[in-house]
C-alpha cells in the first residue's frame, strides 16, 4: 500500500524532460552537482512498477547518457520493461534506450527477442520501424538468427515505409548471421528492379555495403546493377551504383570496359555536382585505364579546380591525388592550381595541394618544388609550415634518397630548414644528417661546412625543437673533422658557453666531437712531423695535411682551449656529461706533460704519441648504415626457444631461479666489458701498441668459442663473412668514383650522383602486419560472402528450375548450367547492345567458364562482355 | 555508412549525439569534444570537409555545416559520396525548419525526442533511406499522432488503475 502511494506520488511530482531540460538551464549548483542530483531522482522513479513514470525516467537517462555521458548501462533491464509497454511512446523510449545503450555484452539482451518479434509483427507500421531500427543497431547473432523469418516477411510487405526499412536491417541481419542470406536475398535482389526510388535506393546502399565487404560476391549481379546505372535518374542511387561498380572492377577488370560509357554519359549529362563528383572518382580509381574516361573525368576535375566553392576545389585536388599515381600527366596539367592551392585559406585544402606537389616531386623538379615549398614554409602558420617541412623530407629521403642527384644542395636545404623560425622536425632533420654522413661519402665536405653553420647559429641553441639538429651537426663535425677548414673554430664553437642550453645528453655529444677533433689535429700535427723528417710518402693525402698545417703552438693553445671549456664541467651533476669531460680532460692530462716538455715529437716511444696513435685508430673506424632487419639476419639456433612463454616458470623453479638471475646479470656485464675492451685490443694491435689486456681478452675468447653462434662477424676481422649485407661506405665509393673528393662548385644536372649506399631490402620501410589484418577482415568476412555466393547459386538455379543442390557433382551440373545460362543471358545482352566483336568476346567468355568451371568456384559471369 | 549525427552548438555544448555502432558514453563524448575542438578551431568560408582518421578510424570523413549558433555534424565512411553528405545535412534541418518553422537552437534543446524521430526516419542504422523532407514530415507527424493517442488513453493516471487494482 505504501509503496504504490509513492508511485502516485513520483507521478504526479515527476519532472518530465523538458522539466529537466529547463532546470538544467536554470541550475545554479553546477553541471555535475545538477547531473547527480538528477540521477538521484532517475533512479528513485525507474524502480516504480508504473510503466510512465518509469518510461519517464528513462527517457530523462538516455537524454543525459546522450549529451552528458551519464552512464546508463545500470538501467538496460529497466529499458526491457519499458519496451514491453503496449503504449507507443512507451515503446519509443524503450527502444531508444535500447538501441542507445545495448551492445554485444548486454545481459539482458536475451530477453527482448521475444517482444522484438511481437513488434515486427505488430500491425502498426511505426511499431514495425521501431523493432526494425532496433534490430539493425545492435542484432546480434542470436537475434538475427531468431528473427530472419520476420525480416523475410517485411522484405515482402507492401507498405514501402516498412519495406525499405526491412531492406536496411537485412544488411546487419546478414553480417551477423550470413545464413540468412540463403532466406532473403532473393527477395533481396528481386528490389533491384523496383520502380520506387526509395526501395532502390535502399537496396543499393545494402548492396552497396555488401560490395564494399567483399566485392566478388556481388559480381554476378552485375546485370541487374548495369541496368540500374544505365536507367536511373536518381542521383542518390546512382551514386550508390557507381560505388559498387568501382569495387566489381577491381576485381573483374572487364567489367570497366562496359560501364565506362554509361559513366562518361552520366558525367557529360548531369549538373549534380555529387554524381560528377562520384562519376570522377570511379573513373580514377577503378577506370584508369580506359583513356577516353580519364581523360574526360580530368576535364571535370579542372572544372572542380577554377570552382570559387571550397569544397569543390578540396574534392578537385582529392581526385587529383588519387589520379596521381598513374597519370602524372593530370597533376601537370594543372600545376598552377595546385601550386596556388598551396596559399589558400582552408587548412584541407592546401594540405591537399601539398601531398599532390610531392606526387609530382622527381629527381628533376626536386629543386624546383622544394624551393617553392620552403618559400611557404617561411610564411605559413606552424602546423603547415611543419607539414611542408615533413613532405620534404620524406619525399627526398624516400627510397634511400632515390630522388637526390645533388647531395651538397640537400645537405644545405636541411640546413635552411633548422633555420624556418616555425620548425619542429628536428629529429627527422638529425636522422637525414647523419645518415647522409654515413651513406653518402662525397656529401661529407658540404655536410660538414653545413654543420659547422649550425655550430655558430646563436640563435639556434635557444630553440628547443633544433636540439636534436644541433646534436647532428656536433656529431658529423667530430666524425668528419678531416673535411673541417679550421677545427681550431669548431672547438671553439662545440665549447662556447651557451651550449649550457642544450640538454646534457647533446652536450655529452658536443664534448665527445671536440675530443674527435682533439685527437685528429694531434694526429695530423705528428704526421706532418713524421714526413717532414723521415720524407717518406705516407699515403696521407687528403686534405687535412696541407690545410691543417699545424704549429706546435696552436695545438698547445688548442688543448688550452678544451681544457678551459671542459674543467667546469668536470663537476656536472649529469653522468654521462661528466664522464665524458673526465675523458677528455684525462687524454688532455696524459700528453700535456710530454707536449710542454719536448719540442720533438716524432719520436714513436713517447706517451703523447703512442696515446694519440691509440685514440685515432679507435676514432677511425667508419660507421656505416645499419641494416632495418640486421636483427632478422642472424638466424636463431635450433633448440633455442624465443617464442616460449616462461610465465610458469617461476613457479617450477622458484628457489632456484633467484641466484642464477643474479649471475647471469653479472656474466653479461663482464662480456660487455670484455667486448669493448677487445675492440681496443684490436685498435692496438693494428697500431703496433703494447699491454694488451690479457685477461680480458682470453675470457673473450672463450666466451666466443663456446657461443660463437651468438657473436655476429665483425667487420673489421673477417670481411669474408660479411656476406656484403654492410657495405663499408669508402669502400664502395673509391671503387666508383676514384676522386670523391674533387670540388663542384656549380651543381648541375651533368654532375653524377654520387654513390648511396643502400642495403637491399633492410632499407624499405615495410608493413607487413596492415597486410595481415586485410587478411583477417576478409576471413571476417568469408562466411558472408560465401554465403552470398551460395544464395546466388540458388537463384540462378531457380531461374533454371532445378532442385538437388547437394552433392558435389551436383555443383558440377550446376555450374555448367548456369554457364549456359550466362551465355544465353550474354547473348541476350549482345542483340540489345551491339558492341563487342562477336566472335572473339564469345571465345574469351567461353575460355573463361572453363576456367570458372575447372575450379569449381562461383561463376563469375559474362553477362556484360 | 554513417558512423555518427551531430549537433553542437557554437560553445561546444551537444546537443544531439547519435552513433551508429556502439560506444561507451565516455568514449562517445571524447568524441564530440575532440570533432568540436577541431571545427571551433577552422576559419569561415572554408570547405566543409574535414579528414578525422585520428578520432574515428581510418577511412572516416566528417562534413559539416555552421548554422548561426549550431553545428551539424556528419561522420561517414567512404561508401558514402561527401558532397551527398552535404546535401543530406540539409534534409532534417529543413524538416526541422518546417517542425518548428524558424527553428532555433532552444527548439532543438527542448525537443530532444522529435529531433531524434526525425533524424531516425532519415537515417537508420546507419544508411541513408530517406531524403524527401516531405515523407520524413509525414512519418513524424504520424509518429507525434500516435504517442498523443498513446497518452490521452491513459488521461486517468495509470497508476491509479494500478492501485484500484490492488
Amino acid at each position: 500500500m505504501s509503496s504504490s502511494s509513492t508511485s502516485i506520488m513520483d507521478n504526479l511530482f515527476q519532472r518530465s524532460l523538458e522539466d529537466l531540460i529547463k532546470g538544467f538551464r536554470l541550475q545554479l549548483l553546477g553541471e555535475s552537482n545538477f547531473i547527480s542530483r538528477a540521477l538521484e531522482e532517475i533512479r528513485r522513479e525507474i524502480k516504480v512498477t508504473d510503466l510512465s513514470t518509469k518510461s519517464t525516467a528513462l527517457h530523462k537517462l538516455s537524454y543525459l547518457a546522450a549529451l552528458h555521458g551519464v552512464d546508463m548501462s545500470w538501467a538496460a533491464f529497466h529499458a526491457v520493461e519499458v519496451v514491453s509497454s503496449p503504449r507507443f511512446q512507451h515503446k519509443r523510449i524503450g527502444y531508444q534506450a535500447i538501441t542507445q545503450s545495448f551492445h554485444e555484452q548486454t545481459s539482458v539482451l536475451l530477453l527482448i527477442t521475444n517482444q522484438v518479434r511481437k513488434d515486427l509483427n505488430s500491425a502498426n507500421e511505426y511499431e514495425v520501424s521501431l523493432a526494425l531500427e532496433c534490430l539493425s543497431r545492435i542484432g546480434t547473432h542470436d537475434l538475427a538468427r531468431d528473427l530472419t523469418p520476420e525480416v523475410f516477411t517485411l522484405l515482402g510487405s507492401s507498405k514501402a515505409f516498412v519495406k525499405k526499412k526491412a531492406i536496411g536491417v537485412v544488411l546487419r541481419v546478414f553480417e551477423k548471421y550470413p545464413d540468412a542470406v540463403k532466406v532473403c536475398f532473393k527477395r533481396l535482389v528481386e528490389n533491384l528492379e523496383s520502380s520506387d526510388p526509395q526501395i532502390l535506393s535502399a537496396v543499393v546502399g545494402v548492396f552497396c555495403e555488401l560490395a564494399t565487404r567483399d566485392p566478388g560476391s556481388c559480381l554476378p549481379l552485375a546485370p541487374e546493377l548495369y541496368k540500374v546505372l544505365v536507367d536511373s535518374r536518381n542521383n542518390w542511387v546512382l551514386i550508390k551504383v557507381l560505388k559498387i561498380f568501382a569495387k566489381l572492377a577491381s576485381v573483374e577488370p572487364r567489367l570497366g570496359k562496359k560501364v565506362a560509357e554509361p559513366i562518361c554519359e552520366h558525367m557529360r549529362r548531369t549538373v549534380a555536382k555529387s554524381l560528377v563528383f562520384e562519376c570522377i572518382r570511379t573513373v580514377v580509381s577503378s577506370l584508369s585505364d580506359h583513356e577516353a574516361a580519364v581523360k574526360l573525368a580530368v576535364a571535370k576535375i579542372r572544372e572542380f579546380l577554377v570552382e570559387d566553392d571550397p569544397n569543390l576545389k578540396y574534392l578537385g585536388l582529392n581526385a587529383l591525388s588519387i589520379v596521381a599515381p598513374k597519370h602524372l600527366w593530370a597533376v601537370l596539367e594543372n600545376k598552377e592550381a595546385v601550386v596556388k592551392a598551396l596559399s589558400d585559406e582552408d587548412p584541407n585544402v592546401k594540405l591537399e595541394a601539398l601531398h599532390l606537389l610531392m606526387a609530382m616531386v622527381n629527381e628533376d623538379n626536386v629543386l624546383d618544388i622544394s624551393r617553392i615549398l620552403m618559400n611557404y614554409a617561411l610564411k605559413s602558420d606552424p602546423l603547415f609550415c611543419n607539414e611542408i617541412i615533413f613532405s620534404v623530407l620524406s619525399a627526398c629521403s624516400r627510397n634511400a634518397y632515390e630522388i637526390i642527384v645533388d647531395f651538397d644542395w640537400y645537405v644545405s636545404l636541411l640546413g635552411e630548414m633548422a633555420r624556418i623560425p616555425h620548425c619542429q622536425r628536428g629529429e627527422e632533420i638529425e636522422h637525414q644528417l647523419i645518415d647522409i654522413g654515413m651513406r653518402v661519402r662525397d656529401a661529407r665536405p658540404q655536410l660538414v661546412r653545413v654543420s659547422w653553420a649550425l655550430l655558430i647559429d646563436p640563435a639556434l641553441l635557444g630553440n628547443l625543437f633544433l636540439h636534436p639538429i644541433l646534436s647532428a651537426a656536433a656529431w658529423v663535425s667530430g666524425e668528419y673533422v678531416e673535411f673541417c677548414k679550421n677545427p681550431y673554430e669548431t672547438v671553439e664553437a662545440l665549447l662556447q658557453p651557451r651550449t649550457g642550453l642544450l640538454p646534457p645528453s647533446i652536450r655529452a655529444v658536443y664534448i665527445h666531437s671536440a675530443f674527435k677533433v682533439l685527437v685528429f689535429c694531434l694526429r695530423s700535427y705528428f704526421s706532418a712531423e713524421e714526413s717532414t723528417l723521415s720524407f717518406s710518402a705516407q699515403e696521407f693525402s687528403s686534405a687535412s695535411s696541407s690545410m691543417n698545417a699545424f704549429t706546435y703552438e696552436s695545438i698547445l693553445n688548442l688543448v688550452n682551449v678544451i681544457e678551459l671549456g671542459l674543467v667546469p664541467l668536470s663537476g656536472t651533476h649529469d653522468v654521462e656529461v661528466q664522464e665524458r669531460t673526465k675523458n677528455v680532460l684525462g687524454f688532455i692530462v696524459m700528453i700535456k706533460q710530454d707536449l710542454s716538455e719536448k719540442l720533438n715529437l716524432q719520436d714513436s716511444e713517447t706517451e703523447v704519441f703512442r696515446v694519440t696513435a691509440f685514440m685515432e685508430d679507435v676514432f677511425s673506424e667508419e660507421l656505416g648504415p645499419v641494416s632495418a632487419t640486421a636483427q632478422e639476419k642472424v638466424c636463431v639456433p635450433g633448440g633455442l626457444e624465443l617464442k616460449e612463454n616462461l610465465g610458469d616458470l617461476e613457479e617450477i623453479c622458484g628457489e632456484f631461479l633467484k641466484p642464477v638471475e643474479s649471475d647471469s646479470v653479472s656474466y653479461t656485464d663482464k662480456i660487455s666489458f670484455s667486448v669493448s675492451k677487445l675492440r681496443i685490443r684490436g685498435q692496438q694491435e693494428a697500431s703496433s701498441s703494447t699491454s694488451p689486456p690479457h685477461e680480458a681478452s682470453s675470457l673473450l675468447a672463450e666466451h666466443r668459442k663456446r657461443h660463437g653462434m651468438y657473436y655476429l662477424p665483425s667487420q673489421k676481422d673477417d670481411p669474408e663473412s660479411n656476406g656484403n649485407d654492410y657495405p663499408l661506405a669508402n669502400e664502395l665509393a673509391n671503387e666508383i668514383s676514384p676522386d670523391p673528393f674533387n670540388p663542384k662548385k656549380n651543381p648541375n644536372k651533368s654532375k653524377q650522383r654520387p654513390v648511396v649506399v643502400k642495403l637491399e631490402e633492410g632499407d624499405e620501410s615495410r608493413n607487413p602486419p596492415q597486410a595481415k589484418s586485410n587478411i583477417e577482415t576478409v576471413n571476417d568476412d568469408e562466411s558472408l560472402s560465401r554465403a552470398i555466393q551460395s544464395a546466388l547459386l540458388v537463384k540462378n538455379k531457380g531461374k533454371e528450375k532445378d532442385t538437388n543442390p547437394n552433392s558435389e557433382q551436383q555443383k558440377q551440373e550446376e555450374s555448367s548450367r548456369i554457364e549456359d545460362h550466362q551465355n544465353s543471358e550474354k547473348k541476350k545482352k549482345k542483340k540489345k547492345k551491339k558492341k563487342n566483336g562477336e566472335s572473339s568476346s564469345k571465345h574469351k567468355s567461353r575460355g573463361r567458364n572453363e576456367v570458372a568451371s575447372a575450379s569449381e568456384q562461383v561463376i563469375i559471369p559474362d553477362y556484360l562482355l | 555508412m554513417i558512423k555518427a549525427v551531430m549537433m553542437m552548438n557554437t560553445q561546444g555544448k551537444p546537443r544531439l549525439a547519435k552513433f551508429y555502432n556502439y560506444m561507451p558514453v565516455e568514449k562517445q563524448q571524447e568524441l564530440i569534444r575532440g570533432v568540436f575542438s577541431v571545427l571551433c578551431s577552422r576559419p569561415e568560408n572554408v570547405s566543409n570537409f574535414l579528414e578525422i582518421d585520428s578520432l574515428f578510424g581510418p577511412d572516416s570523413r566528417l562534413v559539416y555545416k555552421h548554422y548561426a549558433t549550431l553545428y551539424f555534424v556528419l561522420v561517414f565512411d567512404g561508401s558514402e559520396n561527401e558532397l551527398a553528405m552535404l546535401d543530406l545535412i540539409q534534409v532534417p534541418v529543413e524538416t526541422l525548419d518546417k517542425c518548428f518553422s524558424n527553428v532555433c537552437e532552444l527548439d532543438i534543446v527542448f525537443n530532444y525526442s522529435k529531433m531524434h524521430a526525425v533524424l531516425d526516419e532519415i537515417v537508420f542504422g546507419g544508411q541513408v533511406l530517406e531524403t524527401s523532407s516531405a515523407e520524413v514530415m509525414k512519418a513524424v507527424e504520424e509518429i507525434s499522432k500516435l504517442e498523443a493517442a498513446s497518452n490521452s488513453i491513459s488521461l486517468v493516471p495509470k497508476s491509479v488503475s494500478g492501485w484500484r487494482g490492488r
